[in-house]
Order: C-alpha cells, then sequence, then structure tokens
C-alpha cells in the first residue's frame, strides 16, 4: 500500500501550555537577543511555510510554485508604498489582495490535476510570473524595486525604529497564525483532512472537494502574500529572488524540515533555514548543497520532521510508561511506521 | 509593449531562422520529457533531477575535452554511459527506498539531488557559461537558398528525432520493451514470470538518465555549458509534459517538437511572449483538456 503523503490527524497535537508561554516569551523577547532584521525574516518565511503547510500538511496538495504568491504580492506592496505612498498596512492589504486574486485563477487552473501533475502545474505557473516580472518594467527587473519606505503606523509609529517594526511584524504572523489555527481546527479544515486522507470517499459522502480544495488554495496564496508583503517592508525591497522557483523550494524544505502537517514545524523549519542562510552565507552555494542534503536526509529518515518526530517520541514514552498490557505495547509498537 | 501588435511579415530567412531555433529547442524538449515519461511510465516518479543530469552529461562533455582531450564524438558515448551509471548508483541508493510511499516524496528526493549536483558545480564552476566548440566535421553551413541551414543544427535535429524514434521503436516493438510496459502494467505479475523486475527499475532510470546526459552533450556546443543550464530548461520540461500527458512516449515527443516550434513563432510575431508562450499554452490546455492531448485522466 502507498501511504499518503501527511501523517494522520495525530500530527497537529496542540503544544503544551507550557510550551505555548516560553514560545510566546521568545517572541517579545526576540528583538533584544537577535539581530531583528533576522527575528523579523524568520518570521516572515515562518508564516509563509505555515500557509504553504496549511496546503500540503492539511490537503495533501504539494505546490511548486508558491513562490510566485510570496513575490508577486512583494512588488505590488513595495510598488504601492514606494510610488503611490500608501501607508504600511494599505501596502501589504494591496499586496495581499493581489496574491489572492493570483490564488484564484492559479488554484482554479491547478486543482484540475493530482499529485505531481500538481506539482509541475504550479512550479510551471509561478515560472511564468518569474518571467514577467523579468521583463515588466514596473519591477525593476534584475535591480528589483528598492528603498522601499517602511513608512508610519496609524500615522504615529515610526516603523524606521526596528523594535516597532518588530512588533509589528510580530502582530502580523499572529493573525496569519490564528487565521490558519482557526481553519485547520474548523468543520472546514476538517473536511479537508478527509480530502487528504482519502478524497474519493469524501466526493462519495458529498461533499464538493474541487470546492474545499479551491478555497484552502487560494487562503494559502493569500496568506503567503501576506508574507511577502511584510518581507518587503522589512527589508525595504521586493527582487527577483522572491519570485523565483528556489523560493518556491526553500518553503517546501522548511515545512518538510519542521513537520509536514504540524502546528509549529513550519516555523521552526523557516527559523533553522533562515539562520542556515543568515550564518552560512559566505560558504556560497554550499548552502544550496546542504539544502539538498537536507532533502535528502528528511525524505528518506525523518520524514515527520523535527515537531512530528518529537511528538511521536513523546507519544511513545507516554504509552511505554501506561499499563504494559499488550495491547497498548502492540499500539506503541505501531507508533514509529511513518504515516 | 503595444508596438510589438503592428505585426509586420518577417522576411523569409528571418523566420525560417526563428522557427529553425525553434525546432531545436522543440528537439532538446522531446529528448528530455521522453526521458522523464520513459522513467514515469516504470518508477511512478517525476524525476527533479532531469535538469541536474542534462547538465551532466553537458559538463561530462567539457571536461572530457578539456582534461583529457577527448572530443565530441567519443563524448556522445561516454558521458551518457557514465551520467547513467550515475543514476543508477542514485536509484539503487536512494530512490529505491520510496516506491512503497506518496509519489511526491519521490518529487522531494529528486528534487534535492538536484539542488546538490547543482550546489556543487555552481561551487566549482560559477555561474557563468563556458564554451564548447561545434566539432569540426559539422562546422559551416549548407545555403538551402531560402536560408542558412547551420550543419551542427541539422545533425542535432537529426539525431534527436534518430533518438526519439529508437526509443519508441523499442519500448513500443520489442520484446525488451514489451517486458517494460508489462512491468509498468503489473509488477507483481511480471516479477513471478521470473524477470528481475527491480533490476529493470534500475536500468530504466539509467537510460532515462542517459538520454538527459545525450542531450546534454548535444546542447554543450549551441548553449553554453552552465550549472544552471538545467534548471532553466527542467521547467519548461515539466509545461510540456503537462501539456503532452505523460500518457505516450509518442505524445511527449510529437508535443516537445511542436511546442518547440510554437515558441519560436512567438519569438518572430510577439517576442515579449516567447519566454512565457509554452506557460500559457499550458495554462489553455488545462482548461480545455485537462488531462493533457496524450494523458490518461490523473
Amino acid at each position: 500500500m502507498r501511504r499518503a503523503l501527511p501523517g494522520p490527524g495525530v500530527f497537529s497535537l496542540a503544544p503544551g501550555r507550557a510550551v505555548g508561554a516560553a514560545l510566546a516569551l521568545l517572541a517579545l523577547a526576540a528583538p533584544f537577543l537577535f539581530y531583528p532584521v533576522f527575528v523579523m525574516k524568520a518570521l516572515c518565511f515562518g508564516l509563509f511555510a505555515c500557509a504553504f503547510n496549511l496546503l500540503m500538511g492539511y490537503v495533501g496538495l504539494v505546490s511548486f510554485g508558491h513562490a510566485a504568491f510570496f513575490g508577486w504580492a512583494s512588488y505590488t506592496t513595495a510598488y504601492s508604498v514606494k510610488y503611490f505612498a500608501l501607508g504600511p498596512i494599505a501596502g501589504i492589504l494591496a499586496g495581499t489582495a493581489v496574491a489572492a486574486a493570483m490564488g484564484v485563477v492559479f488554484g482554479w487552473l491547478a486543482i484540475r490535476r493530482h499529485g505531481i501533475y500538481f506539482a509541475m502545474v504550479t512550479l510551471a505557473l509561478a515560472q511564468m510570473v518569474y518571467f514577467v516580472a523579468l521583463e515588466v518594467k514596473a519591477t525593476g527587473g534584475e535591480d528589483g524595486i528598492q528603498a522601499v519606505p517602511r513608512g508610519t503606523l496609524f500615522g504615529f509609529i515610526d516603523l524606521d525604529n526596528p523594535y516597532a517594526m518588530y512588533y509589528f511584524v510580530l502582530a502580523i504572523f499572529l493573525v496569519g497564525f490564528a487565521i490558519i489555527q482557526r481553519t485547520i481546527h474548523s468543520p472546514f479544515g476538517q473536511v479537508l483532512k478527509a480530502i487528504r486522507e482519502n478524497e474519493p470517499r469524501a466526493v462519495s459522502l458529498g461533499y464538493r472537494t474541487e470546492r474545499y480544495k479551491l478555497l484552502a488554495f487560494i487562503l494559502s496564496a493569500t496568506l503567503s502574500g501576506l508574507a511577502g508583503s511584510t518581507k518587503s517592508l522589512v527589508f525595504q525591497l521586493a527582487s527577483l529572488t522572491d519570485v523565483h522557483w528556489a523560493t518556491s523550494g526553500d518553503v517546501v524544505l522548511m515545512t518538510l524540515l519542521g513537520g509536514i502537517g504540524t502546528v509549529l514545524g513550519p516555523v521552526i523549519g523557516a527559523a533553522i533555514l533562515v539562520s542556515m542562510e543568515n550564518y552560512l552565507a559566505e560558504l556560497g552555494s554550499w548552502v544550496t548543497v546542504i539544502q539538498g542534503v537536507i532533502f535528502v536526509v528528511f525524505v528518506l529518515v525523518f520524514r515527520r520532521g523535527f515537531v512530528g518526530e518529537i511528538e511521536v517520541w513523546f507519544r511513545r514514552r507516554k504509552q511505554s510508561t501506561a499499563a504494559r498490557s499488550p495491547v497498548s505495547s502492540a499500539s506503541a509498537a505501531r507508533g514509529p511506521s511513518p504515516g | 509593449m503595444f508596438g510589438a501588435w503592428h505585426i509586420a511579415i518577417p522576411p523569409l530567412p528571418a523566420l525560417m531562422a526563428q522557427l529553425l531555433i525553434g525546432l531545436i529547442n522543440g528537439a532538446f524538449y522531446a529528448m528530455l520529457s521522453l526521458g522523464l515519461a520513459v522513467i514515469f511510465g516504470m518508477l511512478n516518479i517525476i524525476n527533479f533531477t532531469h535538469g541536474a543530469q542534462y547538465m551532466l552529461g553537458a559538463f561530462c562533455a567539457f571536461l572530457l575535452l578539456n582534461q583529457l582531450g577527448i572530443g565530441y564524438w567519443w563524448a556522445l558515448a561516454v558521458a551518457p554511459i557514465l551520467v547513467g551509471a550515475f543514476g543508477m548508483g542514485l536509484e539503487r541508493l536512494f530512490i529505491r527506498h520510496l516506491y512503497h510511499l506518496d509519489h511526491l516524496y519521490g518529487l522531494l528526493l529528486t528534487f534535492g539531488l538536484g539542488l546538490i549536483i547543482e550546489g556543487l558545480f555552481r561551487q566549482e564552476w560559477g555561474s557563468a557559461g563556458l564554451p564548447y566548440s561545434i566539432p569540426d566535421a559539422l562546422t559551416g553551413a549548407h545555403n538551402l537558398g531560402f536560408m542558412f541551414l547551420p550543419n551542427y543544427r541539422a545533425w542535432v535535429i537529426v539525431a534527436s528525432l534518430a533518438m526519439c524514434i529508437g526509443t519508441w521503436f523499442v519500448i513500443e516493438r520489442t520484446r525488451l520493451g514489451s517486458y517494460l510496459r508489462a512491468a509498468t502494467e503489473n509488477p507483481t505479475l511480471v516479477q513471478a514470470m521470473g524477470i528481475n523486475v527491480p533490476r529493470m527499475i534500475t536500468l530504466t532510470y539509467g537510460f532515462g538518465v542517459a538520454l538527459a546526459a545525450l542531450a546534454g552533450v548535444m546542447a554543450a556546443p549551441i548553449y553554453q555549458v552552465s550549472p544552471l543550464m538545467g534548471s532553466n530548461i527542467i521547467i519548461v520540461v515539466f509545461a510540456v509534459v503537462v501539456i503532452g500527458g505523460m500518457g505516450s512516449i509518442v505524445g511527449s515527443i510529437v508535443s516537445g517538437f511542436v511546442l518547440g516550434l510554437i515558441e519560436g513563432l512567438t519569438k518572430v510575431f510577439y517576442p515579449e511572449a516567447s519566454a512565457t508562450a509554452i506557460f500559457v499554452i499550458m495554462a489553455i490546455v488545462l482548461l480545455v483538456k485537462p488531462a493533457g492531448f496524450f494523458g490518461r485522466a490523473v
């Protein structure tokens, strides 16, 4: 039997309260512990990976073209803030709205195919966006859109202050994260998981799965756009890198690394990858090689990703400390098999 | 942007030159999508390493010439064998562990392998293109009256057509091919008949990879040899595969050549769109014929 791509529903175990409190503290203190732009980058890519995971982890659709939404939203925000003098929030909303519109079109086309074809279709559509970005004058070609002003929030908070900008980005991240959590745990999210596990069965139960998949795709594209828009304000730059296929590959890797279909996995995967790119930058193309090695190792050995493996480890420990009846040891033995 | 809309009929030589470029690109699309189709048929994975393996073929030819003084004609045989053997090693070491899992893991694994190969070559050779000259026997051009046809380009078209037809013949018309098709349909049954299916899978993967490497060698004198040459072309080839469908060998060959020609025509009439033409066609095909022209509904 071929196993379905992401693991079963138990993967989405909510993090414990202690973990939550620790993370909240870390999020508040982070700009004082690390270089703020670095943490903001991690948050943007974390949101991007969570949005991607909504599709890969909860619907089982692997898009290889999410850079299109991330990058084009980034261009839209940079352009509208720089040339139309929009405020930061209006600029981000503009970018997000454009990504949503692209999500409608791309999703409508891509969900006609399944599995690997879906991946190839999204990759090809995103490459089209890349070529458009390369040719159109508004994107600045190889230079990108530089010196994007961050502006002032509500007319009095100057976002050029790195700490103000950080908490603004954190707020955006939390809004996006909350939307994803709400979606996953809603009845709509349950249907998505049903589609992931067995689409023909979901159809037989009377669900119009195409509509659910399209809606999930649009939501994922929109939130990817939100991440891209925010990123363009953080770096004050929108460039071809954002729409390049390598960025699509990065977000797949972040999700795989952290744990497909886990709540916190994509954020952790993003943090790891962003710090890797940050600290290993002088290694040049070795970063690409290391990324490739991570892909290979995680696909072959740790398909659940960091968070997924930790969750399973905890569950197994709990089970083995519980009554050692034959039944519970049998279910514990089933634990390690992936998927 | 709108300037391009007044379409003047271009002079015949210019038109023919662009069509020739289209046909050449089409030859490479056809060879690469054929390799993808052969691998997909047997292994049920989409080989994301294909672009890197095409690049390896070109680099193999480049290194054979510059390090060992081995010329184009030998490279044409040696590079596919070396890269094909390397591919078989990858299949034995990594890919075979994923056959019992979802196809998408194969995609992620081969994507990762491609990143490793490309990253290593970029580290060693940078991103700039390296020149590889046309073999002496094929320099020069013929005057066909309405255009000049460079000999090397004529050779590429003929050789790739021969390669495609040969592959089609082996798979559709020989006993070996019948084993292959049978194993695609029902591996367990074929194994029960005493045929070593895992070895067949390895050889098939090696053959598909060798096809990519052969395309790489042929591409070396036309495009420059660069670590990025594979990832640039392979995404277009994916679109070609979506348009053609991976159901048939003939489908991937025909759609490769036809889309190359269409791309060439776009360059004549509306050059701004030439990079996106194939992707736009893919979107239209998805609307009217979601399974692709030659594909089975998936």
